[in-house]
């Protein structure tokens, strides 16, 4: 793998526990733009994968200005294009963002099977709303559509980690496991 | 280099001594949809339960079988008996099933759901024979849930990439000759014939043609081409060859999103195993024929599902989609002739050439030929990945693989082909499943997902949903999308909080006509489906909303109310302690009563209400008017 991803984290005894966790190394290790980007021939067709790479190794879960000038000029384009293309997919963000990305499941199926009160709960347990981040840094909720995990809405996806079934219950227990994984 | 001839003889010797061998083998669902009922422990339980007993125990993580609501899914082999499968094999019943079933050898206990292969078969049911399965051919999924999807020995085993050493013996025009001997139609939504598409692409004069693969799968309700892709990689790979092969396209592209990180996952590792067994790059299987294939990501983005918007993509630009003519066959990526086929259409490829295209004909109707998998979500006991052959009746599909409703409720509706598609109602359950049925119907087939709902939805919520999800996925690029999708979402919004008149019904469908006239790409052309077909099956619930103010689901906040069944009340006085807006009155051990006009329907006094009591109701309309 070009890049690193933040695992689920294994303490805790309920066996709820998301994708990758056999394949991927529990440090993040942060590594320089330059050496991100010369993992990438310097094509505009790796644009995406560019800036899912710069912004998976950011701490903050997104794309600070300096990585956006440092793509735009190794694919020899220019910044507001760079900064257009980062702005159009949901998934990129170049504000500040949560060490966990929180994304919920907004779609259909999810909202007939009860989707808002998760959101409710979430907001609720976090003390913030759609789109914010913890005073801590450990959290942002966003809404995802549809995740492909719908027999098991309402559905939720924190980082790579898909969570189903969802029950107010569920979720204090699954912040919990995040939130002692950071402080362990 | 090696033949696959050569290939083909070790993989056939390890697949025999996995499932004939003296050795017992375990294979766990490890899919997504595994996972994240938590396969990963019992992996790892698994794991080192084998290591611990000391004893000689092969373990492998596979696919999904289909059955989600199983999950997790264990399937051992032990020498002498049929593979069996078990259900709900958490940490503990994983270990439990080892120690019992294995080591000891006893009579297997727990939830067997049946079994596959020779041998005592100990009363339990042929997988095939089991309710959930009989109705469904599994030619795509043939191998999801049985081998290993990290293993290309294990694919090869079972006829993978004999097609392809088929097809690279022919000559490409007969290979597409083959494709529309079989019938075989585009499974990412429009169902165009795909020997047609591949014809544009191969009678273009160019020096460089592309082929890639559409993985951006973002219907909601639909997981088909996830679950493929996670449980037999290689069978959509060994496709794309053989459909580059036919086009005369040197390079391909596999467009899959990133939320599905697993998927992803398996394609860059199925990738590198045919690349270095020779069947993938240059030369493949000695022929001459050179094939690249690289993986883009996506970011979010459900309109990059549309071709052109996915060409942009690709590019790495906005995906943003631009008007046709010119055709991507004729000028798609960097401009050059490009094929796009969806995930489960190519995988059908190397199904087709596996066997044959009389025995894929064989399946399906008249115009509708081969199977289609399924998502089947929802209000539905059963939910799960299924095939069928096309033609097969919606109450085959609900009631005896899905097995009916949840809770046993009322039947309602079935949403097809995603926010493209629409709401078909209860009397149309026998309705077969195919390309023009569902056409004829106000739907489309779309991708696959089938989402069931029950009494308990209201048709005008739903409709709502699926249109605000055209509009938040709307690219913005055309008025009549970005801005009439609005204008649509505002007046369904109006009518679900009360606010709606009767005129909103007729403007309803003139403006969803317009909008399909008028938009630009597919999303628009087909966002006011879901509106549309409700309007037409289900307009007494959107005049219930408007002249009676009433949700008869129960869904619209609006148009429900809250009351305190006085009989039942016994003034313990929980709910007027929770109430936050203190709509609630009445002394302890007093009859409470909810003022009408200060309740906000929170719903905090129905869930404080003890079960034992059971005071609360939640009643359609409004007290006023019943
Ligand atoms: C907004 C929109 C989203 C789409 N999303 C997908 C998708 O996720 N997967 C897919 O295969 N086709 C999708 N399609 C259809 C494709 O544009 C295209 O028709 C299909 O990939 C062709 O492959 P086929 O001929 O094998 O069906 C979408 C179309 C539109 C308009
Ligand atoms: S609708 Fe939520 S995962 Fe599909």
């Amino acid at each position: 793998m070009a890049w690193v991803r933040r695992p689920a984290p294994t303490n805790g005894e309920e066996s709820e526990n998301g994708v990758g966790q056999e394949t991927r190394t529990n440090n993040i290790e942060i590594m320089s733009t330059e050496e991100i980007l010369k993992q990438f021939p310097a094509e505009h067709n790796n644009m995406l994968g560019i800036l899912h790479a710069l912004q998976d190794n950011n701490p903050r879960n997104y794309l600070n200005s300096k990585d956006l000038k440092a793509a735009a000029a190794y694919l020899n384009t220019s910044l507001s294009h760079v900064y257009g293309v980062a702005t159009y997919y949901s998934m990129f963000s170049v504000r500040p963002r949560g060490e966990n990305i929180i994304r919920i499941c907004n779609s259909p199926v999810c909202h007939v099977e009860g989707s808002v009160n998760i959101i409710d709960e979430l907001k609720k347990e976090l003390f913030i709303g759609l789109g914010e981040t913890t005073e801590d840094g450990l959290f942002t909720i966003e809404l995802t559509e549809c995740l492909g995990q719908c027999h098991r809405a309402p559905v939720m996806m924190i980082n790579e980690n898909i969570y189903g079934n969802l029950s107010k219950e569920k979720i204090l227990s699954i912040l919990n496991k995040y939130k002692n994984n950071h402080s362990g | 280099m090696m033949e696959l001839s050569d290939l083909v003889k070790l993989a056939n010797n390890e697949w025999d001594d996995l499932l004939n061998g003296d050795d017992p083998v375990l294979l766990v669902g490890n899919a997504t949809c595994g996972r994240s009922a938590g396969s990963g422990i019992v992996f790892r339980t698994l794991k080192n339960r084998i290591n611990e007993s000391g004893i000689k125990c092969k373990l492998h993580e596979v696919g999904c079988i289909g059955m989600c609501y199983l999950e997790p899914i264990v399937a051992v082999y032990t020498p002498g008996n049929p593979l069996l499968f078990f259900s709900g094999v958490h940490e503990k019943e994983a270990a439990e099933l080892f120690e019992s079933y294995v080591i000891k050898k006893e009579k297997a206990q727990g939830k067997v759901i049946g079994f596959l292969g020779e041998g005592d078969s100990d009363g339990h049911k042929h997988l095939g024979d089991i309710t959930v399965m009989r109705p469904q051919e599994r030619l795509v999924l043939n191998n999801c849930g049985l081998i290993d999807p990290t293993s290309l020995n294990h694919y090869i085993a079972n006829k993978g990439y004999s097609g392809l050493n088929k097809s690279l013996g022919l000559e490409p025009q007969q290979v597409i000759d083959n494709i529309k001997a079989s019938g075989l139609r585009g499974r990412g939504g429009a169902g165009f014939p795909t020997w047609r598409k591949w014809q544009f692409a191969r009678d273009k004069d160019s020096d460089i043609k592309y082929l890639v693969c559409n993985a951006d799968e973002g219907d909601p309700g639909a997981f088909m081409n996830r679950s493929l892709i996670e449980g037999d990689p290689h069978s959509l790979i060994e496709g794309m060859i053989i459909a580059a092969y036919a086009i005369g396209a040197s390079t391909g592209y596999i467009y899959c999103r990133a939320e599905y990180p697993l998927a992803l996952e398996r394609l860059r590792l199925a990738i590198k195993q045919a690349e270095e067994e020779g069947l993938l790059g240059k030369n493949i299987l000695e022929s001459g024929f050179d094939f690249r294939l690289k993986v883009k990501e996506g970011a979010g983005a459900f309109v990059c599902g549309e071709e052109t918007a996915l060409i942009a993509s690709i590019e790495g630009d906005r995906g943003m989609p631009r008007p046709r003519p010119p055709f991507p066959a004729v000028a798609g990526l960097w401009g050059k002739p490009t094929i796009i086929n969806n995930v489960e259409t190519l995988a059908s490829v190397s199904r087709i050439f596996q066997n044959s295209p009389e025995w894929f004909s064989r399946f399906g109707t008249e115009k509708s030929k081969g199977t289609k998998t399924f998502a089947l979500v929802g209000k539905v006991k059963n939910s799960g990945l299924i095939e069928v052959p096309l033609g097969t009746s919606m109450r085959e599909i609900i009631f005896d693989i899905g097995g009916g409703v949840e809770n046993d409720k009322q039947f309602k509706a079935v949403q097809t082909g995603g926010p493209s598609g629409g709401c078909l109602p209860a009397e149309l359950i026998d309705l077969p499943v195919d390309y023009e049925s569902l056409a004829d119907a106000g739907t489309i087939m779309g991708s696959g997902g089938l989402v069931v709902m029950d009494e308990n939805t209201c048709m005008v919520d739903v409709a709502r949903y699926f249109l605000d999800f055209a509009h938040k996925e709307s690219c913005g690029e055309c008025a009549p999308c970005r801005l009439g999708t609005k204008q649509m979402l505002d007046i369904l919004t109006d009518i679900t909080e009360g606010r709606g008149s009767m005129e909103d019904l007729k403007l309803l469908e003139d403006l969803g006509k317009g909008i399909m006239k008028g938009s630009l790409c597919g999303l628009g052309q087909t966002a006011p489906n879901p509106v549309l077909t409700t309007l037409r099956y289900f307009r007494d619930e959107y005049i219930e909303h408007i002249r009676d103010k009433k949700c008869r689901a129960k869904v619209c906040k609006e148009l429900i109310y809250y009351d305190i069944i006085a009989e039942k009340c016994t003034g313990c006085h929980l709910c007027f302690k929770v109430c936050p807006v203190s709509a609630i009155s009445g002394d302890p051990k007093e009859i409470h009563v909810i003022d009408q006009e200060l309740c906000i329907k929170c719903g905090m006094c129905l869930e404080k209400c003890p079960d034992k009591f059971n005071a609360i109701e939640v009643y359609a309309g409004s007290k006023n008017h019943g």
